[in-house]
């Protein structure tokens, strides 16, 4: 009736349940957590003691943390995730093996402790991918003297799955911006034979980061994508179509500046160029800081940072009816030039007709077809 | 190609080459009417040329009593159409968006749910137009290729674009590639098709309000 | 430029407009409520409503759970941050609402049973009691 056999048992070798009891958490709190989880992952309460029976006997995974590319915010977004001390039970139930701002070890002793979790966990472990990389040189994103292809490649032949996680991982984000001067690439256009989870975002929400990790590691499965590999619980509406300001743009009052009377109504912001229409996150409903607001809440259009080439789009305060480009100049030079042509034409024209009537050539039907 | 870089493309490259077509196909064959010229009249003038032809681009928009008896349908149908195509495409405020983008200002807009009953009401008419021209003998024996592509491009974008708002079908930012694409694809055939009576209906009412003008008679 | 061209606005006020038909989920909640009770009644089967899962605009929420009301039960749990569990003014209608060390919200459920699981003592915890007593009493 007692559990001193866990006692002997590693921590890594012991399940996520007996993990929890030997530092002095209740099942009553564990309840807690997985309802919470529940919760979160946009689960049916009817699934919480299924979670609790697949995180009781769970083995603590391997997860291998790759940075490539980017600018560290989406683990800055992990890291706020405070729902349920979800955070620290994630941490606490993950042996997060490797990740650069978060680990303590630095040098030699980082990329023997990676290689190592790698070869133990073999077929099993975890790769979360954030950050692009860059094709153009291997010199532009180094880790301890490798490229960030090379290791990519090499850490991905041994793991179970892989989470893609902010937009520069799933769609190349910001470096692939035009020109791309790095030659950046996602992690779904280098490795196509493993199963791959996109989760984007600029940075992406914090509880959609954990929800997602938290599914994969509870059931063992990839959640349900889309065609852009996006787990649909998360992105499967868009902005537009959960905003508490539809009903200003169904109606067609908008805010035509950032403090005009309409934009203190809270009228829509489709002229201040929201993308909100053609964006798929959560948003809206999920919100950022807990539930508190999102930016359209707060007053700004929304910049479209889930999507690919979110940067290409014409700018953040063009609106999407609106062409990218500069039209206007194109419209004018094209004008010039087509008057110069139309007078060369129509100079052409008068004298094929002048030649015509002296030479007393009939008209027929077809010269008037034209 | 992901969907958000097909709309990119659509909002990029595609808008500025449908753009150059558009502008130089219209500014050419206006050119190539305007030098044609006209053969000098040696008759004495019993009237006004300009007063009579500029009152005729005017006076033309309202219906004669005999073309209404004999056809009704088409007369009605067309302006229900015409103007459906105005409000749609003039009225509607993201629409007005793009023209303060290319020539520097906008308008007023109509509240969206009346643009968006419009675009029903054209949609219906232009299948209507298509129907009667489809079952009507000599309209049907009339009818080139050209006429039935034209109708196809009149009402891509209308049809297109209602799904776009509403979001029928697929993901939206495909749609609303799709809408940009179709108006696109409606401006570069615009200036070799009959579409081009936009502008040139100002140049034939001028002309046959002229030349009654010019013998004295009412046009 | 002087600071006293400048304005200065010292008060903002906002005045959003939510139109009133946004989301009316307070009736269709309040009737699943019901039929959950009345399934409690007629099989004893449990019911459990997660209300993050529902789309409630502003104020919808503080409705519904003025309508349930207080009943006779205010539990206080101490597990990883607060929980409270309240019997809500109709006897089967729980209020469970768990928080987190900083005080917000994570998850609200209202469960329809004769007590929420939560407040029973688990079996595992009740083992591991068992053991320490018996440690401490070697």
């Amino acid at each position: 009736m007692t559990n001193s056999s866990t006692k002997d048992k590693s921590l890594k070798e012991k399940t996520l349940g007996e993990v929890m009891r030997s530092q002095g958490v209740s099942r009553r709190s564990f309840l807690k957590f997985c309802a919470a989880t529940a919760s979160m992952m946009a689960m049916s309460p009817a699934m919480i003691p299924k979670i609790a029976h697949a995180l009781e006997s769970a083995r603590r995974p391997s997860v291998i943390w790759l940075s490539f590319q980017e600018c560290t915010g989406c683990t800055e977004s992990l890291t706020r995730a405070h729902t349920a001390t979800v955070e620290s039970l994630i941490f606490d139930y993950i042996s997060l093996d490797y990740h650069h701002t978060l680990q303590a070890a630095a040098g030699h002793a980082a990329e023997e402790a990676r290689e190592a979790a790698m070869k133990e966990n073999f077929g099993k472990y975890l790769l979360v991918v954030d950050g692009s990389i860059p094709l153009g040189n291997p010199g532009y994103s180094t880790i301890a003297g490798i490229s960030n292809y090379d290791m990519l490649m090499e850490t991905a032949k041994g793991a179970a799955a892989i989470i893609a996680v902010g937009t520069c991982a799933t769609y190349g984000g910001i470096p692939h911006a035009n020109p791309n001067p790095t030659g950046a690439v996602s992690v779904g256009e280098l490795i196509k034979d493993k199963p791959i989870i996109n989760v984007p975002g600029c940075p992406p929400i914090p509880v959609v980061i954990t929800g997602v990790l938290t599914h994969y590691l509870t059931f063992g499965t990839i959640p349900e994508l889309d065609h852009l590999g996006r787990p649909k619980v998360f992105y499967g509406q868009s902005i537009h179509d959960r905003c508490y300001r539809r009903p200003f743009y169904d109606k067609g009052l908008f805010a035509e500046t950032f403090d005009d009377e309409g934009a203190k109504k809270g009228w829509c912001l489709y002229k201040l160029g929201c993308k909100g229409p053609t964006t798929y996150n959560a948003c809206a409903t999920t919100k950022w800081n807990d539930g508190t607001s999102f930016p359209i809440e707060a007053g700004h259009p929304c910049l479209g940072c889930s999507e690919p080439d979110f940067w290409d789009g014409g700018g953040f305060y063009k609106a999407l009816s609106m062409p990218t480009e500069n039209i206007t100049q194109t419209a004018v030079y094209t004008a010039a030039g087509a008057v110069a042509a139309g007078l060369a034409l129509g100079a052409m024209n008068k004298r094929k007709k002048n030649s015509a009537v002296a030479a007393h050539n009939k008209t027929t039907t077809d010269d008037l077809e034209k | 190609m992901s969907e958000i870089e097909f709309l990119n493309w659509v909002r990029g490259p595609g808008f500025q080459i449908a753009t150059i077509i558009f502008i130089a196909g219209i500014i050419i064959r206006f050119g190539e009417i305007l030098l044609l010229g006209r053969k000098e009249n040696l008759a004495e003038a019993k009237g006004s040329e300009m007063s009579s032809g500029l009152r005729t681009i005017v006076t033309r928009s309202i219906p004669d009593r005999e073309t209404f008896k004999r056809s009704t349908f088409t007369v009605v149908a067309g302006y229900i159409f015409h103007i459906g195509l105005f409000v749609t495409i003039f009225l509607f405020a993201p629409h007005i968006l793009v023209f303060k983008d290319v020539i520097g200002f906008g308008w007023p807009s109509l509240p969206t749910p009346v643009v968006d009953a419009m675009a029903v009401v054209t949609i219906i008419a232009l299948l209507a137009v298509l129907v009667h021209r489809m079952r009507n003998t000599v309209l049907k024996f009339l009818s080139t290729r050209e006429d039935y592509l034209v109708w196809f491009l009149t009402i891509a974008p209308l049809i297109t674009g209602y799904m776009a708002f509403h979001r029928i079908g697929t993901t939206a930012p495909t749609l609303l590639a799709i809408h940009i694409l179709s108006v696109e694809l409606l401006l570069v055939i615009f200036p070799f098709t009959k579409l081009m009576h936009t502008f040139t209906f100002v140049l034939s009412r001028w002309y046959g309000g002229a030349i009654s003008g010019y013998r004295g008679v009412e046009s | 430029m002087s600071e006293a061209s400048i304005p200065v606005t010292t008060e903002i006020k906002f005045n959003i407009q939510v139109s009133n038909e946004l989301t009316q989920n307070v009736k269709p909640l309040l009737h699943e409520i019901k039929h959950a009770l009345d399934a409690l009644i007629e099989t004893g089967k449990t019911s459990i409503i997660d209300l993050r899962s529902i789309p409630l605009a502003p104020g919808e929420e503080d409705k519904i759970l003025n309508t349930l009301g207080q009943g006779e039960v205010m539990a206080q749990l101490n597990t990883l941050g607060l929980s409270e569990v309240t019997e809500t003014q109709y006897a089967g209608v729980w209020l469970v609402t768990h928080y987190n060390d900083e005080g917000n919200i994570i998850s609200r459920f209202i469960e329809v049973t004769t007590m929420p699981v939560i407040l029973c003592s688990q079996t595992e915890d009740i083992l591991s009691a068992y053991s320490r007593i018996t440690e401490i009493l070697e």
